[in-house]
């Protein structure tokens, strides 16, 4: 195709992409507008004027650290463990015989179609029966339960070479040390695509933390945020600021880690 | 032997934390969830009542409308989606390398954020005042204003607006990868018959791309189905007179705010067996699939 096709091309994609990234813009320039710029009839797509009065107000006011403090544990603490347990059950599911192995990789995906919600009653009487309703274990626990990682650890170690870890095994080399020395530093850039992955997804988990946490205090931020909407009247300014500082530390890790994001939908499908 | 053993000892090691956990917080929760269907469970306690809760389910209108709003949704949504998600990776396949990894970026960074925020913004450009953007813009051409997320004729229109309105990055990319792999000879084949670029799209492009097609369906679809953030903060979890109820915005409310645990079990059960329903229908013509 000769460039002068490809112009409009650019430009509607370029539109499109606008489009798109529009209710971010909007939520961003809401976060810096005056309060009496908010309510403005018409809106004003371009501002006049900038301020960083909703952030002051959002901090004074709120917990919002608190709860990113929060949110950050909750979801940190979930990708480290996953990392761990992931690449060692992809490990042994992708590179060991052992009896039972086909039995639980069946029932493991036996409930990869079963949607989240149809075990979220159930989870609740659990953490109830075992006094982890709201607590920061009763929200980390069947955070770890998830085995999208299972998969794409597994998936990424089949197709690693063997000769290393007969190498390292006829060097006297334990069990634990092949997977510590051989899988592990092999499995980086899979476990960089599953560390982005779950730190998002656990980043924005709503439905769960919303049922198992009761105390304000202990909300993550997406949660907190949606407390702050009040039935009738919102104070928009001071919720998009909310959103804002939510949606910041995501948008970072995106620009820095891109072609992660990208790679982990071609090797793990779409996830939301 | 011993070696054996051992070397068994440390498979298991490797495998344990996680499947134990997969037990106790997926395995078992899946088969309590189909027990407590069965049950009259509120948070006093509850006996066993048959598939008396799916009788209710099924004469209720509440439930009904959160069928028929969760159906809609996922219809229109997942049909644009998919078409939208098609026709993006389509205009950027023939552009150079560079071009293409910027606009996979632009595409999906939308999507890093959550379905919370996502929902926050659409609310407030969704919101009935002359000053909620919505509005302002369809006011500049004379329309409206309307009351959207405040009617109950709007609200789910709304609903579906805000989701239609993004681009599906996840499937922008699928597609992308997929059509860098699609086999040269029939496009030079169809190069000497001096086909048009839209009819080589149209007859090569989009048959072979069939099994990204359902891969990204199946997916939407389920994506869909659980659709509760959305509903839960545009509307205030149901909007005027239920207008914009879904299935698990109604489950979480009978389960959290109503204490029928059996009740809501049941709702979840509908949801497992529609989830099940899209994904067999996929295996099925996956495996009737014309090889080309």
């Amino acid at each position: 195709m000769s460039s002068t096709n490809r112009l409009p091309v650019h430009v509607l994609l370029i539109l499109a992409g606008a489009l798109s990234l529009f209710p971010l813009y909007w939520l961003f320039l809401t976060s810096l507008s005056p309060t009496q710029y908010v309510v403005r009839v018409p809106p004003e797509v371009v501002p006049r004027e900038l301020t960083i009065g909703n952030y002051q107000r959002l901090f004074e006011t709120t917990p919002i650290v608190r709860w990113l403090v929060n949110t950050v544990v909750i979801a940190g603490v979930i990708t480290v463990f996953h990392l761990l347990f992931d690449s060692m059950a992809g490990y042994a599911f992708a590179k060991r015989r052992f009896p039972g192995k086909d039995v639980m990789f069946w029932l493991v995906v036996s409930t990869l179609t079963v949607p989240a919600q149809v075990t979220l009653i159930p989870v609740f009487f659990i953490l109830r029966t075992l006094g982890l309703l709201d607590t920061y274990p009763g929200v980390i626990l069947p955070g770890l339960a998830d085995v999208f990682g299972v998969f794409l650890m597994k998936q990424f170690i089949q197709t690693l070479p063997t000769e290393y870890e007969h190498a390292a095994r006829v060097d006297g080399a334990s069990e634990w040390q092949v997977y510590r020395h051989i899988i592990v530093p092999l499995s980086r850039p899979a476990l960089a695509v599953l560390a982005i992955f779950t730190f998002q997804r656990y980043w924005n988990a709503f439905i769960f933390p919303l049922v198992i946490l009761r105390d304000p205090a202990k909300y993550p931020v997406q949660v907190g945020l949606a407390t702050l909407q009040g039935e009738f009247n919102t104070d928009y300014g001071m919720l998009m600021t909310g959103a804002a500082i939510a949606a910041l530390p995501l948008i970072a890790v995106f620009f820095a880690f891109q072609r992660y994001f990208i790679e982990g939908i071609r090797i793990g499908g779409v996830k939301g | 032997m011993t070696a054996a053993l051992r070397r068994h000892g440390w498979s298991y090691v490797f495998v344990l934390p996680t499947f134990s956990l997969f037990v106790v917080f997926t395995l078992l929760p899946v088969a309590q969830g189909l027990v407590l269907a069965l049950q009259d469970a509120r948070v006093t306690g509850g006996s066993f009542i048959g598939l008396a809760n799916f009788g209710t389910l099924a004469d209720d209108p509440v439930f009904r409308q959160a069928i028929g709003n969760t159906v809609l949704y996922a219809t229109v949504v997942v049909a644009a989606q998919v078409t939208l998600a098609l026709v993006v990776a389509s205009l950027i396949q023939p552009l150079g390398a560079k071009s293409r990894v910027f606009y996979r970026a632009l595409f999906y960074l939308p999507l890093v954020n959550s379905a919370i925020l996502v929902a926050m913004v659409w609310r407030w450009i969704f919101n009935p005042n002359p000053f909620g953007l919505a509005n302002a813009s369809l006011g500049a051409i004379g329309l409206g204003p309307f009351l959207w997320i405040g009617s109950s004729d709007q609200a789910l229109l709304a609903v579906i607006l805000s989701a239609v309105l993004t681009i599906p990055g996840g499937g922008v990319v699928l597609y992308s990868a997929a059509m860098g792999s699609l086999p040269r000879e029939l496009y030079e084949a169809a190069d000497l018959e001096g086909a048009s670029p839209f009819a080589k799209w149209r007859h090569i492009t989009v048959p072979l791309l069939r099994p990204t097609t359902l891969y990204l369906v199946v997916v939407y679809t389920i994506l869909a189905f659980q659709v509760f953030e959305r509903v839960y903060i545009m509307t205030n979890g149901g909007g005027p007179n239920n207008a914009t109820i879904t299935i698990v915005q109604l489950i979480y409310s009978t389960a959290f705010q109503f204490g029928r645990y059996g009740l809501a079990s049941a709702m979840a059960v509908v949801l497992f067996l529609m989830a099940m329903v899209v994904a067999v229908a996929q295996f099925r013509s996956l495996r009737t699939d014309v090889e080309y």
